[in-house]
């Protein structure tokens, strides 16, 4: 992090070999040459692509944007987004929080198996979320009839979009708070069980303020992933315009229908949300290392 | 605030860490519970707070059974080896956590903390935070934290492990005049016998999940009940089936009768004290203490003949158990 002095060193030092005792990459050219790779890279494959989205929503002035991004279906695929972010955010940082206890904490048989599952959306592509969830939960499925005949449908509204939201981003507060929480130990609890807290008060009191920081990378990063999917909701919303649409299934529904701008426009939103939570990211970073 | 323990066990997996302990601790007391790694010192300190649970067997605290009592009901102050400080806690948030959760008036709080800082020698490191403590001044916190809840009994759990010796050594002295003033039932565990010895004026030896024997300092090393406890209490050179202090060994320039014939292998000098590595006939190893002048007026030296008899010696029916010559 920036309080490490070497890191400043290098940073200044943008050429000549490094002083004595400062561990670096490679000197001369084969420095020069890793950078140009590492810097290059990104911005072919990151600055590149997101400045021209940019540029290209914002080239024919800022009305047609704001045209765009206020029509009534843009807005309302705005506030769905945000409204599944809303439910499926805190419901994982719960879950995420209560797992990562669990999984730190207890020994018992069928942990490790936890473990492995809890990353499983990590490998799964969205897209087969999304049908598995249709099996489950669809008018056929073994729980959708099930809830149907009691008046509840899920697939094709607002419940499945926030169940397939809640599953891609499960496990980013578990991998976030698990190690923050096996290096803060349960001692500090302990001691405030002998004081005479109550297991919650001391979870709450003493452990959490411990592990906030991991909490709340976790919160940023479902954050994002609840903002950004696309292939699960996808499937599970029927992408009904001014209905079940998302943000994300907004901007491909006007790519497809030829209207650029909106799409360019939907798309700036977007991405201004994930760069803002970018910023928070880094700024929780920074707390973190000092 | 006397505690009774009966018949106690404790399991973990395949490794019994307490297997049936029974031991009475006096109220007012201050004892330590002495024994190596993995002897379940840890695990019974625990026990009495109630924060291991039990397999079998029965606490009782005060005349009251505890068994069935969470750690908050117990009336416990409880210290870590590792201070367990409140990280995000300034020192006086710390020392007035279970003040708080008491309830008492805030005027009480406050006056209470500036109390117990005095006490423990901290006052003006109120506003600090724990990181900004040395880990004597740590240590000292927890203590104060642990004292402020007015505990029926304070458990410190190898309270000084994590010390410089120099720190350690000061505690200890500071730890035994706490006691003298606060007479609150204390128990501490520790695998150092000169700890014990030092701070205690009862003490427990564990092994392997049994108590080996309980006893003054001075009881236990002058009458140890077995090879173990003659072997870690203090040092022991073997003579044969006998257990022997080497400062019990009588060293001389001429053989008398009663002496053996020993080489002196090496010599090492501590100050007041000499210890020398010896050799008899048939090579076996022992170890004798001398004092400084007797040293000097032996004239010992390295390949030196001496003839040696012990002064005191032991004999155990599990001799096989002891420590091989320490």
């Amino acid at each position: 992090m920036p309080s490490d002095p070497t890191a400043q060193a290098t940073l200044e030092r943008p050429i000549g070999p490094p002083p004595l005792g400062v561990a670096t990459t490679p000197a001369g050219p084969a420095r020069l040459l890793l950078r140009f790779v590492a810097l290059g890279y990104l911005a072919m494959l990151l600055v590149l692509p997101v400045g021209a989205v940019i540029w290209r929503a914002l080239g024919h002035g800022i009305a047609p944007v704001w045209q765009a991004i206020t029509a009534p279906d843009a807005l309302h695929a705005f506030w769905l987004t945000v409204l599944i972010a809303g439910i499926a955010v805190p419901l994982n940082t719960l879950f995420g929080v209560a797992c990562a206890v669990v999984l730190v904490r207890q020994r018992f048989w069928g942990r490790r198996l936890l473990d492995a599952v809890i990353d499983l959306p990590f490998a799964i592509s969205p897209v087969v979320i999304g049908l598995a969830l249709i099996l489950v939960y669809g008018q056929a499925g073994w729980l959708g009839s099930w809830l149907a005949d009691r008046g509840v449908q899920v697939i094709f509204s607002l419940p499945g979009m926030v169940l397939a939201t809640v599953f891609v981003s499960l496990p980013y507060v578990v991998r976030e708070v698990t190690p923050v929480l096996r290096e803060v130990g349960i001692e500090q609890e302990e001691a405030a069980w002998t004081l005479g807290a109550s297991p919650l008060r001391a979870f709450l009191q003493v452990t959490l303020p411990a592990i906030r920081w991991g909490v709340a990378y976790g919160i940023v990063l479902t954050t994002a992933r609840a903002l950004g999917e696309f292939g699960a909701v996808s499937i599970v919303s029927g992408r009904l315009a001014g209905q079940t649409e998302t943000m994300t299934l907004y901007v491909e529904n006007r790519f497809e229908g030829f209207d650029l701008v909106g799409a360019y426009a939907a798309a700036l939103v977007l991405a201004s949300l994930a760069l803002l939570t970018l910023l928070v990211m880094t700024r929780l970073q920074r707390k973190d290392g000092s | 605030m006397s505690i009774t323990i009966q018949g106690v066990s404790r399991q973990f997996g395949d490794f019994t860490a307490l297997d049936e302990v029974s031991v009475e601790i006096p109220g007012g007391s201050l004892t330590a519970l002495l024994g190596p790694s993995g002897s379940g010192k840890s695990t019974l300190l625990r026990v009495i707070a109630g924060l291991e649970r039990l397999d079998a067997g029965t606490v009782e605290i005060d005349g009251r059974d505890a068994t069935a009592l969470p750690p908050q009901r117990r009336g416990v102050g409880f210290v870590f080896q590792h201070y367990a400080a409140f990280r995000h806690m300034t020192v006086r948030e710390n020392v007035a956590f279970g003040l708080k959760v008491a309830r008492r008036p805030k005027a009480e709080i406050r006056a209470r903390v500036e109390e117990l800082l005095e006490l423990v020698q901290l006052p003006g490191l109120a506003d600090r935070y724990p990181a900004q403590l040395s880990g004597g001044q740590r240590q000292r916190m927890a203590l104060a934290r642990a004292l402020a809840v007015e505990p029926q009994v304070l458990l410190l759990d190898e309270p000084f492990g994590a010390l410089d010796a120099r720190v350690r050594q000061e505690l200890r002295a500071w730890l035994r005049r706490l006691h003298d003033e606060v007479h609150v039932t204390t128990v501490f565990v520790t695998h150092d016998q000169e700890e014990a010895m030092e701070v205690a004026d009862r003490i427990v030896v564990m092994n392997a999940g049994r108590i080996e024997q309980v006893g003054g300092p001075r009881d236990l090393y002058e009458h140890p009940a077995n090879a173990f406890v003659m072997g870690f209490v203090g040092p022991v050179t073997r003579l044969g089936e006998l257990f022997v202090r080497p400062h019990d060994l009588q060293v001389r320039r001429q053989p008398n009768g009663t002496t053996a014939e020993a080489m002196v292998e090496r010599l090492v000098h501590l100050g007041f004290e000499v210890r020398a590595d010896l050799v008899l006939g048939d090579g076996q190893r022992l170890q004798a203490q001398l004092s400084r002048e007797d040293a000097e007026e032996l004239e010992l030296a390295r390949g030196q003949i001496v003839f040696v008899r012990p002064s005191r010696t032991r004999q155990f029916a599990d001799a096989a158990a002891g420590p091989p010559g320490v």
